[in-house]
């Protein structure tokens, strides 16, 4: 579906030299590497999660795949197409959500928006209505249709967003921070709606996000870039069994002075009777921990965790 | 094409049902631009009243020019308003948007916005160009009432490629836009008044490189069976509103250019 091979862009920066006032007719141009030799390939129907610090060249790529930017060299093939060469053919085929502009009529109706959209994709009428009454369906957005998008709530607009952005059925969905802003429960309605989409009509997604959660609950495989440079490519669980093999196990005691001793752990913290602790599977089998466990301690509640991701995520790019 | 235009259609009608949403703003703008702009010929009144005439120019004869480059001026600013907010689209990234939908970019931004308002400007030049037509004895043909309409629609052109020329020069910086104001809104003031008054390298430069005496003067001279001042030839006079669309054209090649710019830099 995207094949991505040594994708290479340059960018000239502009930098003031000299001058206290800012006003200078030497101007030097620094350049910054924004992609630095990215590979990698997707197929259809997978739901990626694309990560990395702010300027690692996560827009860069998204731009070059979606056919904004032009890259310097490398190759990139797109269901078939070379995304800059075939803008028009290529961007048919789909469907981009940024989440921190709208692409939505201001003052206008959302239904407005969604009409001209069926015009700008040149859609058939029946076919159009079809897709329309599907989407407002699924996403429940039926009485948010009438009310000018400037009166819409965030959570409420990016489901519209949303639907607008598959009015032409785009076989790839790019969204660049779509959870960004959203109080909770709203993230927990897109999210919803991102993985239905991946699920029931097969749309290959590209979500990049600082948001963690979102990768969590979305993406069974994540690439993760850094300086132009992709330093990850593959399922959470991999990278967490990369980066350490560690588990954590909570223990609520019944008595909160009780402390717990045992070589195959090291307490991380301990607050009252709750106890947080880490160990090496590798080492000890999580069943036989916890048998030593309970048979040393009176222990009220037992769960085992795997570090959150953020934590992965930031030991991963220690190591670097 | 005719989905382009039905497409232009759709953009024009939620532009302006957009602006219906603030109607009372949207009338009082309106009737605000009449009078502004028509202030603008009060000033030609009052100066032909002290001198009465210029070059052998009567107020008349000057009200024609006024009124005929004034409506299409005005035509091309109710259509293409959008141009003038590229520099904003391509400074917020928003020009992005447009990328990525499998339409013209000319297109999509011209659509963008139908500032119905402006219309106050066209009324007014229409009012100057009907006492113009009243107060002048005009020997009318089927020729040169199509050559007044070649003149209009030639100059409509030439302003909208002056639109996309201004549009394009975002792509390389957005700032010193408002030098390109010097042939639009200047251009207006300039192709008000007989190309004959100015100096030399001044008509050269709205003939040959602006060719705003080719959509307005040149055409007015055959339409008022005047002698032409510059001793360019008759038939000239008749095909010279062609400039306005080769200029477009020119225009159009050039926006394409600035795009791949664009694109290949991303800033």
């Amino acid at each position: 579906m995207i094949l991505v091979e040594n994708l290479r862009k340059t960018f000239k920066v502009r930098e003031k030299t000299g001058g206290k006032t800012g006003f200078s007719l030497k101007r030097k141009t620094r350049k910054v590497h924004a992609l630095d030799g990215v590979s990698f390939s997707i197929n259809k129907g997978e739901l990626v999660g694309y990560i990395g610090p702010n300027g690692a060249g996560k827009s860069t790529t998204v731009k070059i795949l979606s056919g904004i930017l032009v890259p310097d060299s490398g190759t990139c093939v797109v269901d078939g197409l070379v995304p800059w060469k075939k803008r028009i053919a290529h961007v048919r085929k789909i469907g981009v959500v940024f989440g921190q502009r709208t692409q939505l009529f201001w003052d206008l109706p959302v239904i407005d928006t969604f009409d001209l959209l069926g015009e700008i994709y040149r859609l058939d009428k029946m076919e159009y209505k079809r897709t329309k009454d599907r989407l407002i369906a699924a996403f429940g957005i039926e009485k948010l249709l009438p009310v000018p998008v400037r009166q819409l709530s965030l959570g409420q607009r990016m489901k519209c967003e949303l639907a607008c952005s598959l009015v032409h059925e785009p076989s790839i969905l790019f969204l660049d921070e779509p959870t960004i802003g959203l109080d909770a429960v709203s993230k927990l309605t897109v999210r919803d709606l991102i993985r239905k989409t991946n699920r029931e009509s097969g749309t290959t997604v590209i979500l990049t996000t600082h948001d963690l959660d979102d990768i969590e609950a979305l993406c069974p495989r994540i690439l993760i870039i850094q300086e132009g440079r992709i330093l990850f490519d593959g399922a959470i669980e991999n990278l967490r069994r990369k980066i350490s093999g560690e588990r954590r196990l909570i223990i609520d005691l019944k008595d909160s002075k009780d402390r717990i001793t045992d070589s195959f752990v090291t307490v991380i913290e301990q607050n009252g009777p709750r106890v947080h602790l880490s160990f090496d599977p590798a080492k000890i089998h999580p069943a036989d921990l916890i048998k030593r466990i309970i048979e040393n301690h009176p222990v009220m509640d037992i769960f085992v965790e795997n570090p959150p991701i953020e934590e992965i995520i930031a030991r991963f790019y220690a190591t670097l | 094409m005719i989905s382009g235009l039905r497409c232009y259609w759709k953009y024009l009608k939620i532009s302006l049902k957009g602006q219906m949403e603030y109607r009372g703003s949207f009338i009082l703008q309106m009737i605000g631009h009449f009078f502004l702009t028509l202030l603008d010929f009060l000033g030609i009144w009052v100066l032909f009243n002290q001198f009465g005439k210029l070059k052998d120019w009567g107020l008349e004869e000057v009200a024609l020019l006024y009124g005929t480059i004034t409506i299409a001026f005005a035509i091309s600013d109710t259509l293409s308003r959008g141009l003038d907010y590229c520099a904003e689209y391509v400074r917020t990234g928003e020009f992005d948007r447009f990328l990525i939908r499998p339409r013209s970019l000319l297109l999509q931004i011209i659509g963008v916005e139908f500032t119905l308002r402006r219309f106050g400007r066209l009324f007014q030049g229409l009012f100057v160009l009907a006492w113009a037509l009243i107060t002048l004895n005009i020997h009318w043909s089927l020729p040169k009432v199509l050559l007044m309409f070649f003149s209009i629609g030639g100059g409509t052109c030439l302003f909208v490629g002056l639109w996309i020329m201004q549009a394009t020069i975002s792509f390389w910086t957005v700032q010193g836009l408002e030098v390109v104001n010097i042939t639009t809104y200047g251009g207006v003031e300039t192709a008000q008044y007989p190309m004959s008054i100015y100096e030399k390298w001044f008509q050269n430069f709205f003939i040959f490189i602006i060719p705003l005496a080719c959509v307005n003067f040149f055409p007015m001279l055959e339409i008022l069976e005047r002698p032409d001042p510059l001793a360019f030839p008759a038939w000239m006079h008749w095909v010279s509103p062609a400039a306005g669309i080769l200029f477009l054209i020119a225009s159009i090649f050039l926006f394409r250019f600035g795009v791949r710019h664009y694109r290949s830099t991303g800033s």
